[in-house]
């Protein structure tokens, strides 16, 4: 079908008009005389938050209770979740919050008022805790719901060009069990609130309705103690710290492909209480020599005020602090096609072209695409149709116990040519460039998912090639620092021995000390053929199966488009072959590993 | 003799006649060195565990290891190599080495920058040269010297074949280089009953040969443990003259160290050689100081017992004794450079190779040009002492074709270039070499073209003057010999040495002591300008030096010359 027309971008906001297009998109005749006749009732209702429209919203079940479920790899999605879990509790709601691993599936069909939140992860998978959940969804066993009201919360990144993949795909199959919505489906883009903080909205809103003046229930939340705990610190993702920086340490040979840097950060005063595993939130700013070109290609001066959303700053630093310019989304490239008239843009938004879009939006920054489309913006528009910029996170690299008040992390510069001129990432860049003393923007991350066992005589297992050695040298630190007994195995790798063997010296000490009991390296450009981790792991299988029959603990982080898969693949078949099992066996023997918390994976 | 023995000596005899953990080490992949006793061992193999210096602090703060690599030195008597061997040397040195080629003082080649992992590949494709490296390093017989001397060609030849008997003779008999390197299977017990010479622990300390082809001394004949000079009559050598107990290396403040010349012991004839050579490795295996390494070459045997006890315990062995000695006369100790026609009728280009280090740089490009004239050559190859290169056994017909490669690659610099320049020596010193206080190879040009602005300044820009430099005071340039001698002491800080004489007869004596480049071009400014005026005819400056009183005489010269004539 021929692509849609950009939407008039006088009557809503950029964002919206880039959601509603890919809302649109695909959809039959019926559906879109539904959609216009709900959307007018909507027009109908005062008030801004969409309120509780979905049919049937009135009529309460028996159980009066609100059920949150969240699917998180990095913390959004539990944050939101636990957000709306806090809102629900203070409006006197019963609110019971599982992490989606934690849920009884059994319980489901006795499910009345059910809230998801979930992101996507991988190439549209779902975060590793709702593995299990959105597989008894997706599958025969998953019980009619004629009694269940849901709502459904995807997070996920319009880079992708799986956007929202998961969260879709539970929102279309809970209906289809004939479940009927508590709320339409937010489909939130890295700049989260824009459409979580309304989803809550109308969420809370209508599960109030659902479950009239019900007296509080005590909520069974563990989680939400957890919650306790994290935000014992005043500064959050939006207040960040302004942490110190003490060392910027290159750490890669000056002969080395890749510039990878070790920071270390002062957070004394932030009361980061963070734990190895988790990681620390980065904001960055946009780099200066960029914003510059983009302000030439564009013609704007970087002086003029630019006021949106009641504040007002210099076009120049909204895009220096405010906006993504180093990534492209798929709102900004729809927008820029409509103000540019450029029909061949117009095209790749088409649905049979997702694809194509992918690459797009994987190899072109903002800058490249003012390039190739030059069309005329007015500061306030271009600011308008930008993404919000969003923090980076990094795994945390140190132990509090063998650090202190510092957080180190590891980062590895994104810079790469393409059409002809240097690109680089907005963070890694920023981070690059700091000196020490400098104030870096930073906050708590906690990741629950990615713990070191609580039974210190456990072994564990870590792969973590590139940076994905960091939260390991976190774990080894904090494993030797408390005398654990288990045995620590390291798989790391990367492309050459003598430029980029991350932490050599650290790994070396380890060893001679014995707190590193096991240490394999695969160096993929030392030799004419490639080796990389999973090739280590198969050659290791036999005694790697052995500790993971030993109650040995699993970790994997780094590279999350090829490594994860492989080693994920590497694992199945060297339990199959040294556990006697077909592959079928073998991949369950995984997924169980995954469900007891024993496979842990943080991978980006 | 009760003193404890070195350290290395227990390495040695743990060492199952040289295998001690090289295999392993070899294997471990979390380190680019191997293990610290192992350091000493892979040098009888013939390579050393070096690192980058200067990447030492970098790479400490990216924490990252020292950048380890392994020098690799080739055990090739004479310097001798086939155009066929050539190419195989010069693939090796692209493909698993710092693609430099450096040919040294003792006439071998040395390879830096092999990474562990590629070390026995490496080891491989050289024994595919049909070349080893076994003995190149270590406390055994090293490579043994032959004068390049071209002009004499059937003395060098039939010079040439005894040093290479020699060579095979003293070579350690273990397997473990080819078990180690060849992957040759060990065979139960291979190591009972080996090394007849050597023994467990072979010798205290390495051990020099040299072979000197009179009226040149390119080899510095007095500088090795153990010399031959052949006695040339009518193209034929009736025999040789037998020196013992030279050696340069020295240590700075130490003064139980000092380079000494060798003193001559006899005649012999030919056919004693290998007996008259075996014992007095012997004698210096059993005798030799095991205790202190400083102190446990030849030359130290020798001084402390008595030149006369040696004779005697030699000729104990021998069960013969060694014929007075013959005169000799040296007249210069360097290379001749360009064409000269050998007795055969053939010809030998001898080209000038700045501090021995044969590379692509600019317009330069030396490693390159020699792999052309490898691929037409129909001769050999020659080393000589001074770190330089003859293309041998050309006939006249194929000269012309030579002649184009040399100039098209620059290398002809020896057409225009000054004697200093010509004769100058550098050791490797940094970034490679452990050992480095201060510059040397690196320097040298620089330095040179410093010293030669002096010269011109003074008129003496044709002075044929002896000029070497050595990062440290071990004196790889055998430094002590030359007339004019930088010693590293510290970055940018030299002792600076004179009065040498151009025959390798006279060690020089510390002039000046820990001196920046500034005070050393001063102090030779002074005495240019001297020389300039006062020489005299042909007078060379190490012996102007001698005559002006500016040095005092040195009295282990004196022994060496009294036996001439
Ligand atoms: C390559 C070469 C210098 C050159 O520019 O050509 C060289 C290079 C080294 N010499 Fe030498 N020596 C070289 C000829 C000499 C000479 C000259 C000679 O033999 O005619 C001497 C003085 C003569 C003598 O032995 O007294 C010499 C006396 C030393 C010494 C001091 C030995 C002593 O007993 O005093 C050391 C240090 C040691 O052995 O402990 C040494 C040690 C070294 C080492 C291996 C440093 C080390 O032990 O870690 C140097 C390696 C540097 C590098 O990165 O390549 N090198 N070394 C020469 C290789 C010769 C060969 O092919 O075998
Ligand atoms: C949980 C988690 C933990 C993480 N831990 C670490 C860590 O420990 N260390 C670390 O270094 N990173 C880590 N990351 C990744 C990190 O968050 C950033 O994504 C990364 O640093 C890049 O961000 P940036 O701002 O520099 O680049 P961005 O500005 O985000 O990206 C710039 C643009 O480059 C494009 N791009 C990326 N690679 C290429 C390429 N090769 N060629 C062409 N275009 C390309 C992208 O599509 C994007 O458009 C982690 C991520 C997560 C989610
Ligand atoms: C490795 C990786 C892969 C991702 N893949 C997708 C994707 O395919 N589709 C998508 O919409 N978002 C994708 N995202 C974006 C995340 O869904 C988004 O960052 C979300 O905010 C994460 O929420 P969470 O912290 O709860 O996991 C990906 C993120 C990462 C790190
Ligand atoms: S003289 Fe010293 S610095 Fe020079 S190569 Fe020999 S040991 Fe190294």
């Amino acid at each position: 079908m021929s692509a849609l027309p950009a939407l008039p971008i006088s009557v809503l906001p950029e964002e919206k008009s880039g959601e509603i297009l890919r809302l649109l998109e695909g959809l039959e005749p019926a559906a879109l005389w539904w959609l216009s006749g709900y959307t007018a009732a909507l027009a109908g209702q005062s008030g801004a938050a969409v309120r509780g429209a979905a049919p049937g919203a009135r009529d309460a079940g028996p159980q009066e209770r609100l059920t949150i479920v969240y699917g998180s790899q990095t913390g959004n999605a539990k944050r939101l979740a636990e957000k709306l879990a806090r809102e629900a509790e203070g409006a006197g709601l019963g609110v019971r919050l599982l992490r989606a691993d934690a849920y009884p599936q059994r319980e489901l069909k006795n499910e009345r008022l059910l809230a998801i939140v979930i992101s996507t992860q991988g190439d549209g998978d779902p975060p590793d805790d709702a593995r299990g959940l959105v597989e008894f969804l997706a599958g025969k066993r998953a019980p009619p719901l004629p009694d269940l009201k849901f709502a459904v919360l995807g997070l996920g990144d319009s880079s992708y060009p799986q956007f929202c993949a998961i969260g879709r795909k539970l929102d279309a199959r809970l209906a289809e069990l004939g479940a009927s919505r508590l709320a339409v489906a937010g489909e939130a883009d890295l700049d989260i609130e824009t459409v979580a903080t309304p989803w809550l909205d109308r969420t809370l809103s209508a599960a109030r309705e659902a479950l009239k003046a019900s007296s509080p229930r005590a909520a069974t939340v563990t989680p939400l103690r957890a919650v306790a705990a994290a935000t014992l610190s005043e500064w959050t993702r939006e207040r960040p710290f302004a942490a110190e920086l003490l060392v910027n340490q290159r750490i890669t040979a000056r002969n080395g492909t890749r510039d990878v840097r070790h920071l270390e950060l002062s957070i004394e005063g932030s009361a980061f209480a963070y734990e190895p595993g988790d990681a620390l939130g980065v904001w960055p700013t946009n780099p200066p020599a960029l914003v510059e070109a983009i302000l030439d290609s564009l013609h704007l001066d970087g002086d003029s005020a630019v006021a949106l959303a009641g504040e007002t700053r210099t076009l120049r630093s909204w895009l220096l602090e405010k906006r993504e310019l180093t990534k492209l989304a798929r709102p900004f490239v729809a927008a820029h096609a409509a103000q540019a008239r450029a029909a061949d843009l117009n095209r790749l938004l088409a649905p049979d072209r997702t694809a194509d879009l992918g690459v797009l939006l994987q190899s072109h920054q903002v800058i490249d695409l003012l390039h190739a489309h030059p069309a005329d913006w007015t500061g306030e528009d271009f600011v308008a149709a930008l993404r919000p910029l969003t923090p980076r996170l990094y795994s945390i690299a140190s132990s509090r116990k063998a650090v202190g008040d510092e957080v180190h992390i590891t980062v590895a510069s994104l810079v790469y040519d393409a059409f002809g001129s240097a690109h680089s990432g907005a963070a890694s860049a920023y981070l690059a460039a700091r000196e020490d003393g400098a104030r870096v923007p930073v906050f708590h991350e906690a990741n629950e998912r990615f713990r070191l066992p609580k039974d210190t005589s456990r072994d564990i297992i870590m792969i973590g090639p590139g940076t994905g050695v960091a939260p390991f040298r976190a774990f080894q630190q904090e494993r030797s620092a408390i005398g654990a007994r288990g045995r620590n195995w390291l798989f790391f790798g990367n492309p050459h021995f003598e430029r980029d063997f991350l932490y050599q010296l650290e790994w070396q000490a380890a060893l001679k000390d014995g707190s590193l009991h096991r240490l394999d390296l695969a160096f993929s450009r030392d030799q004419p053929q490639k080796i990389y981790v999973q090739q280590r792991l198969r050659e290791r299988g036999r005694e790697l199966y052995e500790w993971l029959e030993n109650g040995a603990q699993l970790y994997v982080c780094g590279d999350a488009t090829r490594m994860a898969k492989d080693v994920h693949a590497a694992l199945i078949e060297l339990v199959a072959e040294h556990g006697g099992r077909n592959r079928e066996q073998a991949a369950e023997y995984i997924d169980a590993l995954q469900q007891q918390g024993r496979y842990a994976r943080d991978v980006y | 003799m009760n003193a404890p023995r070195s350290p290395v000596e227990k390495i040695k005899s743990e060492s199952r006649h040289l295998r001690g953990t090289l295999v392993e080490s070899l294997a471990d992949a979390v380190t680019g060195a191997i293990a610290d006793s192992d350091t000493q061992l892979i040098k009888f193999h013939g390579s050393y565990q070096q690192d980058d210096r200067d990447l030492r602090d970098e790479r400490r703060q990216q924490k990252l290891e020292p950048a380890y690599s392994f020098m690799i030195r080739t055990r090739t008597p004479g310097g001798v190599v086939t155009p066929a061997q050539w190419l195989k040397l010069d693939a090796i040195a692209t493909t698993y080495a710092s693609h430099t080629l450096r040919l040294t003082t003792r006439q071998a080649f040395q390879f830096h920058g092999i990474v562990k992992r590629e070390l026995q590949t490496t080891m491989q494709a050289i024994n595919a040269a049909l070349i080893d490296t076994i003995a190149a390093c270590g406390d055994v017989n090293r490579n043994v010297m032959v004068g390049a001397n071209p002009h004499e060609s059937y003395a060098h030849a039939s010079v040439h074949a005894w040093a290479e008997r020699l060579s095979e003779r003293l070579k350690p008999k273990t397997r473990a280089y080819f078990e180690i390197w060849l992957g040759e299977t060990k065979i139960a017990d291979s190591d009972q009953g080996w090394e007849p010479v050597y023994g467990a622990t072979y010798l205290p300390r390495k051990f020099k040969v040299a072979f000197a082809l009179p009226p040149v001394n390119d080899v510095d004949v007095f500088a090795h443990d153990l010399g031959f000079i052949a006695v040339v009559e009518r193209g034929g050598v009736p025999g040789f003259n037998v020196t013992v107990g030279g050696g340069m290396g020295a240590t700075h403040g130490d003064d139980k160290t000092y380079p000494r010349l060798a003193d001559v012991l006899g005649f012999i004839s030919p056919e004693q050689l290998l007996a008259v050579a075996e014992a007095v490795v012997t004698t210096q295996r059993d005798f030799g100081d095991r205790t202190e390494r400083k102190h446990a070459r030849l030359k130290y045997t020798i001084a402390d017992r008595g030149i006369d006890w040696f004779k005697r315990e030699v000729e104990r062995r021998l069960g013969f004794a060694l014929q007075p000695a013959r005169p000799f006369a040296f007249a210069h100790s360097g290379d001749r450079f360009g064409w000269s026609e050998g007795h055969d009728g053939r010809w030998h280009l001898n080209l000038r190779i700045e501090a021995g280090r044969i590379a692509d740089r600019g317009h330069a490009t030396h490693l390159s040009g020699l792999r052309e004239i490898a691929n037409v050559h129909k001769g050999e190859f020659r080393l000589t002492p001074n770190q330089n290169l003859i293309v041998a056994n050309v006939a006249a017909a194929d000269r012309g074709a030579i002649d184009a490669l040399v100039a098209a690659h620059g290398l002809d610099g020896f057409r225009t270039a000054t004697p200093l320049r010509l004769n100058a020596l550098a050791c490797v010193a940094l970034p490679t070499c452990a050992l480095a206080m201060a510059e040397a190879e690196r320097y040298l040009p620089e330095l040179v073209a410093k010293v030669e602005l002096l010269l011109a300044a003074h008129g003496l820009s044709d002075a044929p003057i002896g000029l070497r430099v050595s990062g440290c005071p071990n004196g790889c340039s055998r430094p002590y010999l030359a007339e004019i001698a930088l010693v590293g002491k510290a970055p940018g800080r030299y002792n600076l040495m004179l009065g040498a004489d151009a025959r390798g007869q006279r060690l020089n004596r510390l002039h000046r002591e820990n001196i920046d480049e500034a005070a050393i071009v001063a102090e030779l400014d002074v005495l240019f300008a001297r020389y300039a005026g006062e020489r005299g005819d042909g007078e060379g400056f190490g012996d102007f030096l001698l005559r002006a009183g500016v040095i005092a005489p040195s009295r282990r010269a004196a022994i060496a010359l009294e036996t001439m004539t």
